[in-house]
């Protein structure tokens, strides 16, 4: 039993990152029918902001402050200089140039900070609390409990207020938005800066437990593009549920099965949800009308 | 026409003072060429060799340079790209026409290269750890780093002598972690080691703990051994206190021997051992030492030319340039097939690394003895004294 609890929280810990990560996904996803690869990128930046900003004698709280405002900031510049101006461009090339975005954060990142790795410290102790048996690290609570936070305030946007509906419309149909009165142009930068402001505040969260570097991106993106796949594309509840289901896929998999192939059966797994339901779990199916 | 006719003059003296200055410098300078990867995802190794190797050829020209002539260093950044590396071992040898080579970051790019150079008969020093690079023994192909065989020997060594002899292993699945489990694997039995437990990690995987659940949970476990290197040695350091296992005796390898390990551990690291050069601890090894002296000049001379914490990587760069200069200094002359003679007599060359004795045999030259057991108390490497 204590076995079971430890690779549940511990799946559920490393899960609600990729969630978070999936949502960021979902966010820009919703607006622009972009998956936008930088996502990772933000969670770094999150991260290493706040490393340096507190290494620099800023309180903790205001350094996090700091790098969530950073990185909307990027977010936003990521829109305005290198979405917006391709906005005519089709899906994949507006993908490959957020590909290229990451790799120019990337290497912005190691040359402004460094190329080592950094922590942060725990929010309320290093301390493992036991639960059952089970030895958790405080910090897998604050974890858990942010990403709910940005999940329902998420959903209460999107599906609750006139501009996250405006989100949604723009998504659903770009011109149709237009015509009807929506700024399309404001709701995809509203869209980059949010997912931005989503990807760092998991890089924050996550730190004192992960670490960081200006390349732990690339495989959070990868993690969490494949939790937002699983949850189906577009659906909040689906990036949030598919990326609990990674991380528990790993954990137990790794625990019950063999440490060695892990990843290999989460991704197995992950294929077959696919050819069974190849819209995600939560996916809307998508229907191509003539 | 007359502007044409001067013009013609003017091209012909430019060649020709070009001829004559490259060959003026030919003849007061010799070439050492280097490919290190000096950006990319080893730039945490290749980075402070570039540096290591500016340093001490800018010294070794002050003090009037080796046989009679000034070192020409070229360093080419290979990124970390193996096939970038082959290319610029090409470039160094056909353009550049260097008589020696004292590079090659990681084993990838390391391997990529040894062609190269074995068919142009140029000696190479190479700084790459994993021991497919002098065994088999080629003519021309030396390294200075430790293996990770020497590595899982060192720390059999103390388990002996602690009287522990069932392990559990976790390891990480990239080069690095791979390669040496394998070798703990085979080297196993010779010191009566019992594997009891064999688990993996991914190199960029943030939570260990379902794994040391797994070793935790086996019966008769009495240490753990942890190859890896990076951030994911960290992590597991730390998943390991989160998890109570402090009593179990937990080492390290040599891959995560750099201070910024004890930092992302923090408290968690202490009590970890694990085997490391004489450089980390420069300053608590006693007087008698022969490599005090080496270690404590090297890490003086690096750390106030670039205000960076000295690792041991750099280490590796020195001790290649200087077992080159040396040999070069022994055959009193620069031609690479002289050169290669002397490096492989190489006897008695006390380096950053440990003692180097090369023979026909051995392009490492380092035993058992370059490796010091450190555990980590209060937030430092502490020596074990052997027999503890």
């Amino acid at each position: 039993m204590a076995e079971f609890l430890q690779f549940l929280i511990s799946g559920l810990t490393v899960g609600a990152v990729y969630a978070l990560v999936a949502l960021g996904f979902t966010l820009i996803y919703n607006a622009s029918g972009v998956v936008n690869f930088a996502q990772g990128e933000f969670v770094m930046l999150g991260g290493m902001v706040t490393v340096f900003a507190s290494a620099a004698g800023v309180p903790l709280p205001l350094a996090a402050l700091i790098a969530v405002a950073a990185s909307i900031m990027i977010g936003l510049l990521l829109h305005r200089l290198a979405i917006e101006p391709a906005r005519g461009a089709s899906a994949v090339t507006l993908i490959i140039i957020t590909i290229g975005a990451s790799i120019l954060l990337r290497g912005l990142a190691a040359i402004i900070f460094d190329k080592q790795f950094h922590k942060l410290p725990a929010f309320t102790g290093d301390a493992p609390i036991d639960i059952l048996g089970a030895a958790v690290q405080p910090q897998s609570f604050w974890v858990l409990g942010g990403a709910a936070v940005v999940v329902v305030t998420l959903y209460v946007f999107l599906e609750h207020t006139l501009i996250g509906k405006a989100v949604l419309a723009t998504a659903a149909n770009r011109l149709a938005a237009r015509l009807v009165g929506i700024n399309t142009t404001t709701i995809m930068a509203l869209a980059f800066g949010g997912s931005a402001a989503i990807g760092a505040v998991a890089g924050i969260l996550v730190t004192p437990i992960t670490l960081t570097s200006y390349d732990v991106g690339t495989l959070l993106a990868l993690k969490g593009f494949a939790a937002a796949m699983l949850g189906g594309m577009g659906n909040p509840v689906g990036a949030v549920v598919g990326g609990l289901l990674l991380g528990l896929l790993e954990a137990f998999g790794a625990g019950y099965l063999s440490s060695t192939y892990k990843d290999a059966f989460a991704f197995l797994v992950i294929l077959i949800v696919l050819f069974v339901a190849p819209q995600g779990l939560f996916g809307r199916r998508a229907v191509e009308r003539v | 026409m007359k502007s044409k006719a001067t013009l013609k003059i003017l091209l012909a003296a430019g060649v020709m003072g070009f001829g004559l200055s490259e060959g003026a410098l030919a003849q007061n300078s010799v070439k050492i060429g280097s490919v290190l990867s000096v950006t990319g995802p080893s730039s945490f190794l290749g980075e402070p060799e570039d540096k290591t190797l500016r340093i001490y050829v800018d010294k070794i020209n002050a003090a009037g340079g080796v046989a009679g002539k000034k070192i020409e260093l070229v360093i080419y950044d290979d990124g970390g790209d193996a096939n970038k590396a082959r290319t610029f071992a090409t470039r160094l040898i056909e353009d550049d026409e260097v008589v020696a080579m004292v590079g090659g970051t990681t084993t990838g790019a390391t391997m990529a290269m040894i062609p190269v150079f074995e068919d142009a008969k140029i000696p190479f020093i190479s700084l790459a750890g994993a021991i497919e690079v002098i065994d088999p023994v080629r003519k021309f192909v030396f390294k200075t780093p430790h293996t990770d065989k020497m590595a899982c020997e060192k720390i059999f060594e103390d388990l002996k002598k602690r009287n522990l002899t069932k392990i559990g292993l976790i390891s990480g699945t990239d080069g690095f972690g791979a390669s040496m489990r394998a070798q703990c694997v085979k080297v196993a039995p010779n010191y009566g080691m019992q594997i009891v437990a064999d688990e993996n990690y991914g190199p960029r995987d943030s939570d260990m703990t379902a794994q040391l659940t797994k070793i935790k949970n086996t019966a008769g476990v009495q240490a753990v051994v942890n190859p890896g290197f990076g951030q994911g040695p960290a992590i597991v350091t730390r998943n390991y206190a989160q998890l109570g296992m402090n009593s179990i005796p937990f080492y390290q390898s040599h891959g995560v021997a750099s201070k910024s390990f004890i930092e992302l551990a923090g408290a968690a690291a202490e009590g970890v051992r694990l085997p490391a050069a004489a450089l980390l601890v420069g300053d608590k090894l006693p007087e008698s030492d022969p490599q005090k002296k080496v270690v404590t000049e090297y890490k003086q001379a690096y750390e106030s030319a670039t205000k960076q914490p000295v690792s041991t990587f750099g280490g590796h760069a020195y001790d290649g340039l200087f077992i080159l200069v040396e040999a070069m200094k022994r055959a009193n002359s620069t031609d690479p097939q002289k050169v290669r003679d002397e490096i492989e007599k190489t006897k008695g060359f006390v380096g950053t690394g440990g003692i180097v004795n090369m023979s026909p045999t051995d392009h490492l030259g380092l035993d058992l003895s370059a490796f010091r057991v450190l555990e980590i108390k209060g937030g430092d490497w502490n020596l074990v004294a052997s027999g503890s």
